[in-house]
């Protein structure tokens, strides 16, 4: 299964390689990213694989979620389909 | 691969302008537990219910966490009860209520509905009997919701129901006078009431019906007014188009989380009910749609036009979104559940013979509409009477929830919390018709041909 993880907030020193590696912990293995930084405001979208990954994706939606809140940014995972159902026809 | 643009234009949708699946309700035939001893066909009635919707709850909230997709409500709608209690052998069906009620609570969902009776062309002992018992059944019960079906295009109105209602919902504002009429929320009188509605209160399941269906109701009238934002001072062609796409967005991912749940809970999926249903929230409100295309007040002349053109796009571009649409389909007019609708309300732009005109063009009917209490029960009737008439004559679904706010007069507000928000009680005409409802009988179904 695929899914998206976004995290936005404002700027800071480390921020892909915190998520990265937390991903990394879980066996997810990242296809794609994007990242920008728009006045201060760090936004990045990260399309990733779950197929190796033991941990259910609503436990997954929590630590990211605890992750994010200790750097004050919000990160969430996202199943990719709701992207393909509201964008692709 | 979807680009940055995509993935964050839904994040914001969901963060910033209100997207959500506004409910994922179940609905579960009944008719397998009529039973001649009462009390055996409510203990059959909450063992099935129960036994079915044991997992709808958790179930919604597993999709709502892993598609990062805010699911409001998880609810269920049963058989009209005046149906399944026919069998039994006694006049009280206030337990029926109280048995849904139980059933509703333990499986965790926050309304249930189906106290029901489809009157259209007459009433059976039953329905009179379920319509006795609405004023204490809801009065009584928490979650229960009732609703009425006075009339089709079919089968004419049936004035004797009619009247019948406007003294039932003066006697449950009555009793729930402490709470401002409160049960009268819970209470709504339909014309061409459909059988797959998953909004309240209105939600019952029809015999039409399998034995259990999941349906679902999208909502978002903050997107729809964000997208507009963007086309200001357009021509309506492109207001249309950008409702359209906007509708066909929304629904795309109510169809997704359908099918979710469906799946999910091994029950056959039934329709999506592509709906704009505004919650008091600030930037959820269907008032303020009509607003962005120009209008100064919601309910100033234009708001017909204006409603009848959101309506139709919000269909259009639903309809190819989702496998099967259904339910009622359009945009939801409540007063006390829409922010810009209040306040328009206390504004003194939006009244109900205006709200009435708003009826004709939109999916329900005067909805949480708070009038002051010593409105006579007769001129709640003939309330009904119009609406039911505008529904019969447009073969459309109309409706009417309407609160007689106990000890309230106009300009006074009650309060109801929560979904419900809060209604501005609004002036009725005081003159009587009195003499028009006490006539009874029935009015006769209208032609479908010569239409002029």
């Amino acid at each position: 299964m695929r899914a998206i993880v976004t995290v936005i907030g404002k700027d800071q020193v480390g921020i892909i390689a915190s998520v990265c590696s937390l991903l990394a912990g879980e066996d997810i293995n990242v296809l794609n990213i994007s990242q920008s930084v728009l006045q201060e405001y760090f936004v990045m979208v990260m399309l990733v694989d779950l197929s190796g990954c033991q941990t259910s994706i609503v436990e997954l939606s929590g630590r990211l979620d605890q992750a994010g809140q200790e750097r004050g940014l919000s990160i969430r995972i996202q199943r990719e389909d709701i992207f393909n159902a509201m964008h692709r026809i | 691969m979807l680009s940055q643009n995509e993935i964050m234009q839904t994040i914001q949708m969901i963060d910033q302008q209100h997207l959500d699946v506004r409910t994922i309700t179940m609905g579960i035939s009944l008719l397998s537990c009529a039973h001649s001893d009462p009390e055996a066909a409510c203990t059959r009635i909450y063992d099935k219910i129960t036994r079915y919707a044991e997992k709808l709850v958790a179930t919604g909230e597993e999709i709502e966490k892993e598609f990062g997709i805010p699911i409001v409500n998880k609810r269920i709608s049963v058989t009209p009860i005046a149906l399944v209690a026919a069998a039994s052998e006694t006049e009280d069906y206030v337990p029926f209520a109280r048995a849904l009620d139980r059933a509703a609570k333990a499986c965790g969902v926050n309304f249930i509905g189906g106290f029901s009776a489809l009157v259209q062309k007459g009433m059976t002992q039953a329905d009179r009997r379920l319509i006795a018992a609405i004023p204490q059944a809801l009065a009584e019960t928490d979650i229960v919701c009732s609703s009425v079906n006075v009339g089709s295009t079919k089968a004419g109105i049936d004035m004797d129901a009619v009247a019948l209602m406007g003294e039932t919902i003066k006697a449950l504002a009555g009793r729930t006078a402490d709470r401002g009429g409160f049960g009268c929320a819970k209470l709504v009188v339909f014309c061409n009431a459909v059988e797959d509605n998953p909004f309240m209160a209105g939600a019952f399941h029809g015999v039409g019906e399998g034995e259990r269906v999941i349906n679902v109701g999208v909502s978002g009238p903050g997107v729809v007014h964000y997208a507009l934002q963007a086309v200001k001072g357009a021509p309506f062609d492109v207001v249309a188009e950008t409702i359209k796409k906007t509708a066909f967005r929304i629904t795309r991912m109510g169809q997704l989380v359908a099918q979710e749940a469906s799946r999910r809970l091994d029950t056959p999926f039934g329709i999506v009910d592509l709906s704009l249903a505004p919650t008091p929230a600030i930037g959820d409100s269907v008032a303020r749609i009509l607003e962005e295309m120009g209008l100064e007040v919601c309910g100033t002349h234009g708001t017909t036009a204006a409603l009848a053109l959101l309506n139709d796009a919000v269909k259009k571009g639903g309809v190819m979104a989702s496998s099967s649409v259904g339910g009622l389909s359009g945009a939801f007019i409540p007063v006390s559940e829409d922010e810009g609708m209040i306040a328009a309300a206390q504004s003194g732009a939006l009244t109900i013979d205006k709200l009435e005109a708003m009826t004709c063009v939109c999916s329900v009917g005067l909805d949480m509409i708070a009038v002051p209490g010593n409105t006579p029960a007769e001129t709640i009737s003939a309330i009904i009477a119009d609406e039911a008439a505008i529904g019969m004559v447009n073969s459309k679904t109309t409706a009417v929830r309407i609160i007689p706010a106990p000890g309230r007069k106009v300009g006074d507000t009650v309060e109801f919390g929560g979904l419900l928000g809060s209604a501005p009680v609004q002036a009725v005409h005081p003159f009587s018709s009195r003499d028009f409802v006490a006539r009874g009988g029935r009015i006769p179904a209208p032609m479908q041909s010569l239409k002029n």
